[in-house]
């Protein structure tokens, strides 16, 4: 039996570096290539020696796709092609394939300008990786050998993120990567067909989540900002540089246009400005508003929202602000908070996760006191807020999707190993499908059950129609007769007349023959007639002849009466049939072996 | 190569020149007019090759047939038919058939049988289907005849096994459009019942099609069922369970049309009982089907979201658990029950607090979830709603809104649930979305009370800068009931805030206030003293009456007070006075009061008290005493005539209600005065030469009644077939009374001649519009013209103005009957401008300059073709714009709203002066639609009569005060 096997080097009942290697049909793809946010060893990276221990991945694997620009999901990418070495393709949409340099780029400079790791990838490699990406279209299909092809779906979550159906032959299967199934302010939501695959790995964060309404947390949101405007205070949004940000600076934006509201908006530079340039081109990865509306004006070219400069924060008036760091930790965003903290009338709102230890977790649970560098304290009079937005489809996402693609396994990557049993659970008694949830390193194996195509002949599938009724009916299966020919790796099944015709082959005719006692006083010729008006009475729907040459035929039967030469009333039958009658001679032989029916005249 | 182009140019002509006279004993066929089936004939005879032969074809379809001439056509084409060995041109023909079949007067039963016999030698499946199109449309041409039908539906199961799809589904649609509506099919035709092996009806051989191989026979087959349901079959239950396994098809258009049949039959059945699948329960089928198509607005395809979406809005049956779990989403966090942030709301409301910043992990979960009660793909109707309204398309997202008004007006407790996802779609990033929700609101306002927290939602949309919505929020403030006095506060300072940000919304505010005080006498009570600055001890300043916002807190006072009669006791003397004022300048948002020391308004409230139907009583009596006025003499009629003009002018302006009715009435007895006095001038019988001066006020009398009987015909809506044809009757008098004129006044023959034949035209024209409505014009004028018509037609000018003359003044007066509350007369006012400003608009002469024109009309009908803008400048000169068709809006029933800029220019002038703008309503007498048999046959026929354009003016003219000035080089 043919298997798919399923290998997570990350993200196995975890969330981060994501990457999952998949053995399909002989083919063996790398799904996602990221790095762990929380690790700064050797544990940042998967774990390549898994497949190899020394030498190039460029012969073990046969493409390598990315599903999307986070970090998470394509952060080692540099350290695996070019560090440890691989050539092959690097599969990945337009918008990524964009966007992915600038974070990387990023996240190079922090590790090796601010903390000065070495042994870490350069630019030039930056670079040279991603002369070996392949962008890909969404619902294109590419054959990246003869075998393997791929094809890219709408994932929602960012700009440019996608889902991807891996086929071989008749196996497939499904990565999701992150995705969202409710559209947002910017992006649509996640789709795809019935493709029915052997295997959908899905993302799992939030698989004990069912989310409130996104309109209620956007007008909640909206109306904090609105008040804190009106009464003339700042407003300080820390956000990270992508994704989350673009939706709320359009959601303001959109806002600010709808009421007619004059305070700036500032959004601190960097590389915002870079993203912000791709999001403006690729509109058509955007939510249907957006792409509706962008021939009268590109809804990502602002006119509320401008750059922010150091000096703007202490101007009078209420504005609001952009900054990244999204945790408070460092950077601008820290800054302009210390800034603003001592008036009341000021507000932070965080519209993300913050992590344990750092300043936005800290003032989310209360604290009103902080203690900065240098002993100073600062007294937090600000109000804060907290807006959840995140674009990971929720457990009911989930299931909406598995409804959408109706796989006949399930496989949960990339999330917490507590919530995925719950949500595992759920799965396998909805839909009654089996459902993985492997650790790093642990493979899970699924056999399949291919269909294998083979061709038939036209002429043959017309003549066995015409032999049967009138409907094609799906729920009857029917037999039939024919020859099936392998050659050349191509399965073909035709008539046998053909088949003997192709091969060069004489046909050979096979007979049985039987010979069959009966006790029966008449003589041949009327015992030939008994048979024959007894077979007329039972085979209803049979062409029986009596010949004159003393055989009856029914169909291509041939019964023939001689008298045996010991005893003249037990008569010797002989019956002779073709293969193809096999059937109807068996029958035959059993039925004239019960004897002839004493009435008969 | 020219030479040879020429030569070929001669060959075609010389050929068109030959062969009519060959073929000229063709025509002898049956038709006297040359007609087409000749040519088409030669046409195809000379196609050489097929392509030729469908160039022929489609020219030959461009062109209509007469009636008479469509059996030789068909004939012809099924002779080619025969003969042809493509398949495209069979196809065409085949499809011409059909064409030809549609003709009106022409009656296809004919040639059914050729039709079916093509049938049986065709081997092309394209050419089939195309066949079994023609068959059907035969089939509906012809649907009284069980015969035909009976064979058409033999014909169409035999073909349902052919393998092309196209086939199939033609065979479907023939089923489905013939299919015997109450008998199974077996019943007249043993050897179709034997040949399939049963009694099977129309309705199990289409259900066998619903598991087809191909989607599309699987989506006709649907179809077809549908339209057998249309066609008023009653579809069996049974299918009901086929037609849910549809719903999970692969293919959109499958499950699109599987969602539509279950609906029908969630309709048809909806108090049947059927089993809940894995359990021993059972439901109603209404809610099941309820619970299925909600299913289906989490669907792949956004085509079947909206269809599905729009479908929940028509199961009104369905039971209110059922309903109420549409909008239900359990919310759980890290597997603990979470409640939605409506629910927090509202608890937050009910606890007294309101405001509260919300703090971090304030949703918290709180209790703890079993896992196995939680249910994540809901089963059932489970917060379907709640999906369609966060659905990524707005398409979806307005058929939910939708959808959720059509349950929510059925269901008051729903309503009540629904209202924080409306008001949440206030917020929708698309503004047909919002506008939508709007007046959804609005529709369901009568079951609702606002809360407080929901009305603040609410308001803060009264800053949108969009003005559609702004108005449209003002609607629904205007309906909305509130519960506190908070409320009553907090609207009138949003509105207030709104009103100084967008002035231009004033009217619409103070409409707005007008609605809020007089629904809520009782909470406006209380804030009386707050609103207007009062002081127990201390006199306050006198606000300034010019300012909107002072004028809005008052309206609001006003109306409140009129049923509230204690609160004037708390108002100050300025208001008193400001009171008067605003009585007469604002007269139609301040009611009357009952104030104490003030008799006049007692006089002025108890107008209002006449009802409706003694007026109604009235207006019948006047219509009923002119019947009497055969028997009076001359002076009498007029006088009563006169009399009853005066009293039925005065009821419109008493009684809104029947103003339409009234003055129509008062307009037609009008026109009648006018007639009877132009007829009973003495100068009848007098000389010719001697009655100039008399004749030039008849003249104008004519004319009047010309031009009054347009206004009578197009400014009026809700007039029958009779009263339109009275209408005509006395257009049609006036015209004779002009031509007697001008056969009295002009000695030239000529004209005389020309003028005469057209007034027998008209005469026809009436007899052929109002042929219905001839019995009920007895004695009257037309009638004894009709009577005449072959002598009128035959004698000379001067002989028919002379039998006119005596007709005209012998034929009595028409009666009018009608219903008095349909009636309405279509009126404009324009808002803006207002016409007060002293300031000119100043321009540079040359260049244009804007101006802003808001108006409201009503009972106008079709406003987008018939409402224009004319602008009159000082030297005479006008202008006549059409606004854009998106300058309307419709803000409710009979109601539109004109929001438009016209552009002004003109030369130099030496000072200001004013032009006028007023709105006309331009109509044509052309406007019934002509019917006519095939498609795109309109540019041969000469237009159905001349048609008389013109325009009504009916709005105030209102005045600009503007100033080109010169350019300055």
């Amino acid at each position: 039996m043919p298997e798919i096997k399923v290998t997570p080097l990350g993200a196995g009942q975890d969330v981060g570096r994501s990457c999952i290697l998949v053995s399909i049909g002989g083919k063996n793809i790398m799904l996602d290539c990221g790095m762990h946010m929380g690790y700064n060893d050797d544990r940042r990276f998967p774990d390549f020696s898994y497949i190899t221990q020394n030498g190039r991945l460029t012969d073990f694997l046969d493409c390598v796709i990315i599903s999307h620009f986070h970090l998470d999901h394509c952060g080692a990418l540099p350290f695996m092609s070019e560090m440890v070495g691989y050539d092959g393709p690097i599969y990945m949409t337009h918008p990524t394939k964009a966007i992915c340099p600038i974070l990387l780029e990023d996240f190079r400079k922090i590790t090796v300008d601010k903390k000065g790791e070495t042994n870490f990838f350069t630019s030039q490699m930056i670079k040279d990786c991603m002369k070996k990406v392949v962008p890909l279209n969404l619902h294109q299909t590419v054959q990246v050998d003869d075998e393997l092809e791929i094809k890219a779906y709408y994932a929602g979550h960012v700009l440019g993120a996608a889902m991807v159906h891996i086929k071989v032959g008749s196996e497939s299967v499904v990565y999701t990567g992150d995705y969202n199934m409710t559209p947002d302010r910017h992006l649509g939501a996640a789709w795809i067909d019935k493709c029915r695959p052997d295997i959908l790995i899905s993302e799992s964060t939030y698989a004990t989540t069912i989310r409130d309404s996104k309109r209620c947390r956007e007008r909640d949101f909206l109306k904090k900002v609105h008040e804190s405007i009106e009464r003339g205070g700042k407003v300080l949004i820390p956000v990270f540089a992508l994704g989350r940000a673009q939706e709320l600076c359009i959601l303001l934006e959109t806002f600010w246009e709808r009421m007619n509201l004059k305070a700036p908006i500032y959004f601190s530079t960097g590389l915002t400005e870079k993203a912000n340039h791709y999001y403006k081109l690729f509109i058509t990865w955007t939510n249907q508003k957006i792409r509706k509306t962008f021939v009268q004006r590109n809804m990502f070219e602002f006119k509320h929202i401008k750059a922010f400069d150091r000096s703007y924060a202490d101007n009078p008036g209420p504005m609001v602000v952009f900054a990244t760091p999204g945790m408070l930790h460092a950077g601008q965003s820290l800054q302009i908070f210390k800034k603003w903290a001592g008036n009341e009338k000021n507000m932070v709102i965080m519209p993300g996760y913050c992590v344990q230890g750092t300043i936005g977790h800290k003032i989310l649970n209360g604290q009103r006191k902080l203690e900065m560098e240098g002993r100073a304290t600062l007294d937090v009079k600000l109000q804060v807020e907290y807006m959840s937005f995140s674009a990971h489809a929720d457990a009911k996402g989930i299931m909406q999707l598995i409804r959408m693609a109706e796989p006949r396994n399930m496989l949960l990557v990339h999330g917490e190993a507590v919530k995925m049993e719950f949500l595992k659970g759920k799965i396998e008694q909805e839909f009654s499908i089996d459902c993985y949830m492997p650790a790093n390193g642990e493979t899970a194996t699924v056999t399949t059950n291919p269909s294998v195509p083979v061709d038939i002949s036209l002429n043959l599938l017309k003549r066995e129609m015409a032999l049967g009724g009138p409907l094609p009916d799906p729920k009857k299966p029917r037999t039939m007769h024919g020859t099936l020919i392998m050659k050349e790796n191509s399965l073909k099944l035709v008539s046998s007349e053909q088949a003997l015709k192709e091969l060069g082959l004489n046909e050979h005719q096979l007979r049985f023959t039987c010979r069959v006692q009966l006790q029966d006083p008449h003589s041949d010729n009327d015992t030939l007639h008994r048979i024959y008006t007894h077979l007329k009475s039972v085979l209803k729907g049979y062409t029986i002849q009596h010949l004159p040459d003393g055989t009856v035929m029914v169909e291509s039967i041939v019964i023939k009466v001689s008298s045996s030469a010991e005893d003249a009333n037990t008569k010797v039958l002989l019956l002779s049939w073709s293969y193809q009658d096999e059937d109807l001679g068996s029958f035959l032989s059993t039925l004239l072996k019960k004897g002839l029916p004493s009435g008969l005249c | 190569m020219a030479a040879h182009l020429k030569k070929r140019v001669y060959e075609e002509f010389s050929r068109v020149v030959q062969i009519p006279h060959e073929e000229a004993p063709a025509k002898k066929l049956r038709l006297s007019k040359p007609s087409k089936s000749a040519a088409l004939h030669i046409d195809l005879c000379k196609a050489t090759n097929s392509t030729d032969a469908l160039q022929y074809l489609l020219q030959f379809a461009r062109k209509p047939v007469e009636t008479e001439s469509v059996e030789g056509v068909v004939r012809i084409l099924l002779e080619h038919y025969y003969k042809e060995t493509d398949n495209s041109v069979r196809l065409k023909i085949a499809s011409l058939l059909g064409l030809l079949s549609k003709t009106q007067g022409f009656s296809p039963d004919c040639i059914v049988d050729d039709a079916i016999n093509t049938l049986s030698n065709e081997k092309s499946h394209q050419v089939l289907a195309q066949l079994l199109d023609t068959l059907l449309v035969i089939g509906t041409q012809l649907p009284e005849s069980p015969a035909v039908r009976q064979r058409l539906i033999e014909v169409a199961c035999k073909h349902l096994s052919d393998t092309y799809f196209m086939v199939r589904n033609k065979c479907l649609q023939l089923l489905g459009c013939l299919g015997t509506v109450d008998s199974p099919l077996t019943k007249d035709s043993e050897g179709l019942a034997t040949s399939l092996g049963g009694v099977r009806d129309v309705q199990s051989i289409i259900s066998d099609y619903f598991g087809d191989q191909d989607p599309r026979v699987r989506t006709g087959a649907i179809k077809s069922m549908l339209q057998l349901h249309e066609r008023g079959m009653k579809i069996h239950e049974i299918i009901y369970d086929q037609a849910c396994r549809l719903l999970s098809d692969d293919y959109e258009q499958v499950r699109s049309a599987a969602v539509q049949m279950v609906w029908v039959l969630s309709q048809l059945y909806p108090e049947s009982i059927v089993p809940i699948p894995s359990s021993n329960e059972e439901i109603r089928l209404v809610d099941d089907a309820f619970g299925k198509i909600s299913h289906m607005v989490s669907d792949g395809s956004w085509m079947v979201r909206v269809q599905a979406a729009k479908t929940l809005g028509s199961m009104l049956q369905v039971s209110p658990h059922f309903l109420e779990q549409t909008l239900d989403k359990k919310l759980m966090s890290d597997l603990r029950r979470k409640r939605t942030a409506h629910e927090r709301a509202k608890e937050l409301f009910t606890s007294g607090e309101f405001s509260s910043g919300r703090k971090w992990a304030d949703d918290a979960p709180k209790e703890k979830l079993d896992t196995n009660t939680v249910n994540l793909i809901a089963s059932g109707a489970c917060g379907a709603f709640v999906h369609g309204l966060e659905d990524e398309m707005f398409e979806v997202r307005i058929a939910a809104v939708e959808a959720l008004c059509q349950l929510a007006r059925s269901s008051a407790s729903f309503a009540e649930k629904c209202l924080d996802f409306l008001v949440d779609m206030f917020n929708d990033e698309i503004e047909e979305v919002r506008l939508q929700s709007i007046h959804v609101l609005r529709e369901i306002s009568t079951h609702i009370t606002l809360r407080e927290d929901q009305l603040d939602t609410v308001l803060a949309v009264l800053e949108d800068s969009s003005r559609d919505i702004r108005e449209a929020l003002h609607e629904l403030i205007c309906f909305t009931n509130v519960s506190t006095k908070e409320c009553i506060q907090l609207a009138l300072l949003e509105l207030l805030k709104n009103l100084n940000k967008y002035p231009t919304d004033r009217n619409s505010v103070w409409k707005c206030l007008k609605f809020l005080g007089s629904r809520h006498p009782t909470l406006v009570l209380p804030l009386v003293p707050e609103l207007l600055s009062t002081h127990p001890y201390f006199d306050t300043p006198e606000p300034d009456m010019d300012d909107p916002a002072y004028i809005a807190v008052l309206v609001l006072v006003f109306n409140a007070a009129k049923s509230c009669p204690t609160m004037p006791a708390l108002f100050s003397d300025h208001t008193f006075r400001h009171y008067a004022y605003l009585r007469d300048s604002l007269s139609h948002l301040v009611p009357p009061l009952r104030l104490p020391g003030n008799g006049l308004d007692l006089v002025d409230s108890r107008c209002g008290l006449g009802s409706v139907e003694s007026a109604q009583l009235f207006l019948q009596q006047s219509l009923n005493r002119i019947s009497t006025i055969q028997n009076l003499e001359a002076p009498g009629a007029q006088d009563l005539l006169d009399f009853t003009i005066r009293d039925l002018r005065r009821l419109g302006e008493l009684q809104t209600e029947l103003a339409g009715a009234a003055d129509f009435c008062a307009t037609y007895l009008r026109c009648q005065l006018l007639l009877m006095k132009a007829l009973q001038e003495k100068l009848w019988n007098m000389a010719v030469p001697l009655c100039f001066k008399q004749n030039v006020t008849a003249t104008a009398a004519a004319q009047q009644i010309l031009e009054e009987t347009y206004k009578l015909e197009f400014l009026y809506s809700g007039l029958d077939n009779r009263q339109v044809a009275t209408i005509h009757h006395v257009r049609l008098q006036a015209k004779a009374l002009q031509l007697i004129l001008t056969a009295r006044t002009r000695q030239g023959l000529e004209p005389l001649i020309s003028s005469c034949e057209k007034f027998l035209q008209d005469i026809e024209s009436f007899h052929r519009l109002f042929l219905t409505e001839l019995p009920h014009l007895q004695d009257s004028f037309v009638d004894k013209l009709l009577e005449l018509m072959p002598r009128l037609s035959s004698c000379k000018p001067v002989e028919l103005v002379k039998i006119l003359q005596t007709t005209l003044r012998q034929s009595g007066l028409l009666q009018l009957r009608l219903q008095p509350e349909q009636i309405h007369r279509a009126t404009a006012t324009i808002i803006e401008p207002t016409g007060e400003s002293d300031n000119p608009l100043r321009f540079t002469s040359g260049l244009v300059v804007a101006l802003d024109i808001d108006a409201t009309l009503e009972h106008v009908q079709d406003p987008q073709n018939t409402v224009k803008v004319q602008v009159l400048y000082p030297d005479g000169q006008s202008h006549v714009i059409h606004p854009k068709p998106g300058d309307f809006r419709k803000p409710g029933p009979a109601r539109h709203r004109l929001i438009t800029q016209v552009y002004l220019s003109h030369t130099a002038w030496t000072e200001p002066s004013q032009i006028e703008v007023r709105l006309l309503l331009a109509y044509s007498s052309s406007s019934s639609p002509s019917k006519l048999g095939w498609s795109d046959s309109i540019d041969s026929l000469p237009p159905p009569e001349a048609a008389v354009e013109g325009t009504i003016p009916f709005s105030k003219p209102v005045k600009v005060f503007i100033m080109p000035k010169p350019t300055r080089r």
